[in-house]
């Protein structure tokens, strides 16, 4: 088995297809380090979905890197895979090995994702130094140890906007404000109140930056408030003066190799298609963690990751058995989008399959519905649905039935009296 | 004298606006709140906010230099910034292992700042 990426989504792939009875497992990193992005999180927050406590980045991704230390699989850092084809091989840059060329039977992808730059957005203005993302300003400032910058603005409200917003002041900088296009912060309320209010950082929604200005490095900031279109208002322009502009605009799934693979990406997700097990459409790779889909937290990419190492382990032992039907999951009322779009194999000794979705917008008092040919076939209610937040739900095998050919799931509002109350 | 305090809850993403209303130190009203933690949450919040801070160190001969801390556990909100003087100062040598004190009771809270990922040696070329 190979695995492209030593993030928490291919450590946690590999160490699960160990124990489920693999022995010949790589995993190919960039990176000097491993642990993808967590090293620089440095912030508390994680962990609380799958060890039951809080931790820091750095420390959950040590709660892996010990069991692969004490595992038997081989991890080469500082190579870079060049190519993937659709027979498992794999063309890698190895530090001292030069170009390497590997044949896997069977293939994780868990290249992760990146961030959104200001080509992305188009952003009008001069060129000067002092433009980041705030992922890059994060690895500069708790990795490599040096400040970006003493004068900052941080376009986009997302968690890294925010825990970067707190990190630059802590630091000493003079955070000047969060400016969010949105009327609402996508990052967590917890963010929001920690980073932001307990430093009195101005957050200004339906806000955006029309322009930079600079000519070696960066000096000030165009400033617009938006109309409901994301247009900017004339007349409430103004300049902030600055000398590091940090975005959080969003992420990006790194799937540059995928394609090459030959394989589709969902419009929605920017992720490649998956059934129940991670399985792309070519049998035997599978892709997992934010590679597929961004998460919000990381204990969802570690266990998303594990179904796929424990899938490609069963497979190559042939444990798995198709069914008649492919079972479509398709988004109904208020989802964005579904993980997996298919469910394609038997259950076996599997009680259920956890759907994950993301919500078009925030709802309160709301039902999760799996529907089949306009029947419910279980719903569960929930209190509160955020676009920023993924929502799981559980399609029980006991009620799945073979003719079954198509689910949808919608997030209703919960109607009638008696429905409310239990 | 009254005053009300507004605090928005953390217990979840719908973010209550809880406002604590005081007269004379103690707590007379509490309203704006949908659940017991929200309840819950604004009365430590007003009484007695804290934060796990989260920061960094300089590491001395190490394969980085730098090896992220954090607190031990919570610390009174209004010393973070101080904390972070604290912890300006400070260096340490490689190697570093997780869980390692690195500075013992940050003003006099008792709480230490530990380590949160092991850091080797530079390696000598």
């Amino acid at each position: 088995m190979i695995v492209i990426g030593a993030g928490p989504a291919g450590i946690a792939a590999a160490l699960e297809a160990e124990k489920n009875g693999l022995n010949d497992i790589v995993i190919l990193e960039r990176d000097k380090y491993i642990g993808g992005i967590l090293p620089q999180c440095i912030h508390n927050g994680f962990g609380l979905e799958y060890f039951g406590e809080e931790l820091t980045g750095p420390e959950y991704a040590y709660e892996f890197i010990k069991d692969l230390n004490s595992s038997n699989i081989e991890v080469l850092t500082e190579t870079m895979v060049l190519d993937v084809n659709d027979k498992k091989e794999i063309t890698a840059l190895n530090k001292e090995k030069g170009v390497i060329k590997v044949k896997g039977e069977t293939i994780v992808l868990a290249m992760g994702c990146r961030e959104r730059t200001r080509e992305n957005i188009k952003i009008p203005g001069d060129r000067p130094s002092g433009i980041l993302s705030a992922g890059t300003a994060q690895r500069y400032t708790n990795i490599e140890g040096y400040m970006p910058g003493k004068e900052v603005v941080i376009l986009g409200s997302g968690d890294i906007g925010l825990i970067m917003a707190r990190r630059m002041r802590l630091e000493g900088a003079d955070v000047k404000a969060v400016l969010e296009i949105m009327p609402f912060s996508s990052g967590l309320v917890r963010n929001k109140v920690q980073c932001l209010d307990d430093f009195d950082i101005p957050l200004k929604l339906q806000h955006t930056i029309t322009r930079v200005e600079g000519k070696e490095r960066l000096k000030r900031v165009k400033v617009a408030q938006v109309d409901e279109d994301f247009n900017p208002i004339e007349g409430t322009e103004e300049w902030i003066g600055c000398d590091t502009l940090l975005l959080s605009v969003g992420l990006i799934p790194e799937n540059e190799l995928t394609k090459a693979m030959g394989l589709d990406l969902h419009p929605v997700t920017g992720g490649t298609y998956v059934n129940e097990n991670r399985e792309t459409n070519i049998e035997g790779v599978y892709a997992a963690g934010n590679v597929l889909h961004v998460h919000d937290l990381v204990d969802w990419v570690s266990e998303e990751a594990e179904i796929a190492g424990r899938a490609a382990a069963d497979y190559l032992n042939n444990k798995l058995e198709k069914r008649e039907n492919k079972i479509k999951i398709t988004p109904g009322e208020n989802v964005t989008y579904t993980v997996p779009q298919t469910i394609e194999y038997t259950f076996q000794d599997k009680k259920f399959i956890k759907v994950f979705m993301r919500v078009t917008k925030p709802m309160e008092d709301v039902k999760v519905k799996f529907i089949y040919e306009n029947q419910e076939v279980v719903s569960y209610p929930k209190k509160i649905v955020m676009p920023g937040e993924m929502v799981t739900a559980n399609l029980p095998a006991a009620l799945i039935k073979n003719d079954m050919d198509e689910i949808k799931v919608s997030i209703e509002k919960k109607v009638g009296e008696n429905d409310g109350e239990k | 004298m009254m005053a009300k305090n507004d605090i928005i809850c953390t217990g979840c993403p719908k973010g209550c606006r809880v406002t604590v209303e005081v007269e004379d130190e103690e707590i007379i009203n509490i309203e704006g709140y949908e659940c017991p933690t929200g309840k819950e949450y604004a009365i430590n919040e007003y009484k007695n906010p804290t934060r796990i801070l989260p920061s960094t160190i300089r590491v001395k001969k190490g394969e980085f230099p730098l090896v992220p801390v954090k607190t031990a556990a919570p610390i009174p909100k209004s010393l973070l910034i101080k904390a972070m003087d604290v912890i300006a100062k400070k260096e340490v040598k490689a190697p570093i292992k997780i869980g390692d004190v690195l500075i013992e009771n940050i003003l006099d809270t008792g709480v230490d700042v530990v380590a949160t990922r092991n850091i080797d040696k530079e390696v000598e070329v």
